[in-house]
């Protein structure tokens, strides 16, 4: 063995003197001051419980966010129309972590095509007024081009109005869908079709919460309870609790350059997230890191009586 | 009588174990005169926030979850589960800064701080799936917020948040599976190895491991 690695070696704790030590009262206490603690702590300040939004709160909130995003999903304009997988397949897309387009890679595995998941298949599910009918009928019938000439001009229309009526155009049967799809979420109708997809047992969210997400109104909420992403959102909950405070670094880098006006920042931050859990993981082979605590010299505050009587040991001997 | 080396792969195993832990040493009633300071206390103390926040989850299990939305009792176990979640969260990372300073992964100590680490993560992403399954407006916007950061990485596609159903199942069977085998390994680990000695330090050949020291 060398010099230098016989003086770094670890003594084994075996070869110190000892002292008694009941592990069993300490871990009973422990329990019982953490079980206290808790039950106090829950009394004091209960927990938060806002109500979750549906379609049916959502149309009936603020009915024009809820058209817009309809209109939106009808035309494969919205957020989750154009996001790429594992939704569908969006040329660009998709984020990339440098070279690497990990999204890409996983592929399309939870097909959602907007227009016919979220309007056109709970119009067809739903009894049909005649004016439907004949809606979806000349939307089936219609080239892919007209379609999307159709919703283009309606959303201009609505984005025009303000939240008022749009003003007339060639729109083809788009309005009429939209204000059927529109009842059907104020009665509540819409979130037992967008949620039971025909089956009856179901605990998968994906597509209404998807469709939620599209619009401004979950948005808009989230942010007056500071929950946005720019509000450091991550880390926090509906009203005044800690959260999740342990997010804070993960959520950190979302509010600084080059992250937040980056397009592959959920990736490019993923990335370097992986890399210092990674760093956390391997602290002790990180030459420089792993040094850290002898420098920072935090350890004569821990082991104080034993540095202090180490001290008081030398100068008796010398 | 069973011989020295017979019993099969049971008998290996057994004394294996013995070898390796031996109940003295799994639970001893000595510690090192050394081990004297407030910060030793975040490790049990994360033990047995762990175990409230078991022990809270378990209650909501049995009334499934929808209870707490309707019921003021399931309300009051549900802010239990949250307080022992974030003062685990709490002592857990007193207890990894601590031993951080102690840089408490030497003398062959460096699987105990990984899997120390591996449980800091664990937790992590249980805590996270369970702000997920609250079934409240909470996990609507987070879903939908995480679904970005997931999706952008292609984990979305296999681990979808937006998926309650599934969620639930993490949350409540395999990542407390997971985390409660990783606590115990980790706790082993610390019984198998002792507690590492200060920095630099430097046993008195006077001091066997027979003798205790006067108190």
């Amino acid at each position: 063995m060398t010099q230098r690695a016989h003086k770094r070696a670890v003594p084994d704790p075996a070869a110190f003197p000892t002292r008694p030590y009941d592990l069993v009262k300490e871990f009973t206490i422990a329990l019982v001051v953490v079980a206290l603690l808790t039950a106090g702590l829950a009394a004091l300040f209960s927990s938060p419980d806002a109500k979750p939004v549906t379609l049916a709160s959502w149309s009936r909130a603020d009915g024009a966010d809820f058209t817009a995003t309809a209109v939106s999903e009808l035309g494969g304009t919205s957020g989750t129309a154009e996001y790429g997988p594992p939704y569908n397949h969006t040329p660009g897309a998709a984020q990339k972590l440098g070279p690497v387009g990990l999204q890409s890679a996983a592929g399309v595995r939870i097909p959602v095509d907007t227009a016919d998941d979220f309007v056109l298949r709970p119009l067809r599910d739903a009894p049909e007024p005649p004016a439907v009918s004949a809606g979806l009928a000349a939307w089936d019938a219609a080239p892919a081009a007209q379609q999307q000439a159709w919703t283009s001009a309606y959303s201009d229309a609505l984005a025009k109005a303000g939240g008022g009526a749009p003003a007339k155009g060639d729109y083809g049967p788009v309005p009429v869908l939209i204000a059927r799809l529109l009842g059907l979420a104020r009665s509540g109708a819409l979130d037992g079709e967008l949620q039971a997809e025909g089956k009856f047992y179901q605990t998968d969210y994906t597509r209404p919460l998807l469709f939620l997400s599209d619009g401004s109104y979950l948005e808009s909420l989230a942010r007056a309870e500071h929950l946005g992403g720019d509000q450091w959102g991550m880390m926090n909950e509906t009203g005044n609790y800690p959260g999740q405070a342990w997010l804070w670094l993960y959520t950190f880098w979302y509010q600084i350059d080059p992250f937040k006006s980056s397009g592959n920042a959920d990736a490019l931050i993923w990335g370097l997230m992986a890399l210092l859990s990674l760093g956390l993981l391997l602290v002790p082979f990180i030459p420089g890191v792993r040094s850290v605590p002898r420098w920072t010299r935090v350890h004569r505050l821990i082991w104080r009586t034993y540095y202090r009587e180490q001290a008081v040991e030398r100068d008796r001997q010398d | 009588m069973m011989s020295e080396a017979g019993g099969g792969w049971t008998g290996a195993v057994r004394r294996r174990a013995e070898r390796a832990l031996p109940p003295a040493k799994l639970l001893p009633d000595t510690q090192p005169a050394y081990m004297a300071s407030w910060i030793y206390v975040f490790g049990v103390l994360t033990v047995a926030a762990l175990i409230v926040v078991l022990v809270t989850g378990g209650v909501l299990a049995l009334k499934g979850p929808a209870w707490w939305h309707v019921s003021g009792t399931g309300k009051y176990v549900n802010s239990l589960h949250l307080w022992s979640v974030e003062l685990f969260m709490f002592f857990m990372v007193v207890h990894l800064w601590g031993k951080f300073f102690m840089a408490a992964w030497r003398g062959r100590r460096a699987l105990t701080w990984i899997t120390g680490a591996v449980c800091f993560f664990t937790s992590i992403g249980t805590a996270f799936t369970g702000y997920l399954v609250q079934q409240n407006f909470d996990s609507q916007w987070i879903a939908g917020q995480a679904k970005d950061g997931l999706n952008s990485v292609g984990i979305g596609a296999f681990f979808n948040v937006l998926d309650f159903g599934q969620m639930l199942m993490w949350h409540i069977v395999l990542l407390p599976f997971v985390l409660s085998l990783l606590a115990v390994w980790h706790i082993l680990l610390v019984r198998l190895r002792g507690i590492v000695p200060p920095i630099d330090a430097v046993p008195d050949p006077a001091d066997g491991p027979t003798r205790e020291a006067a108190q």
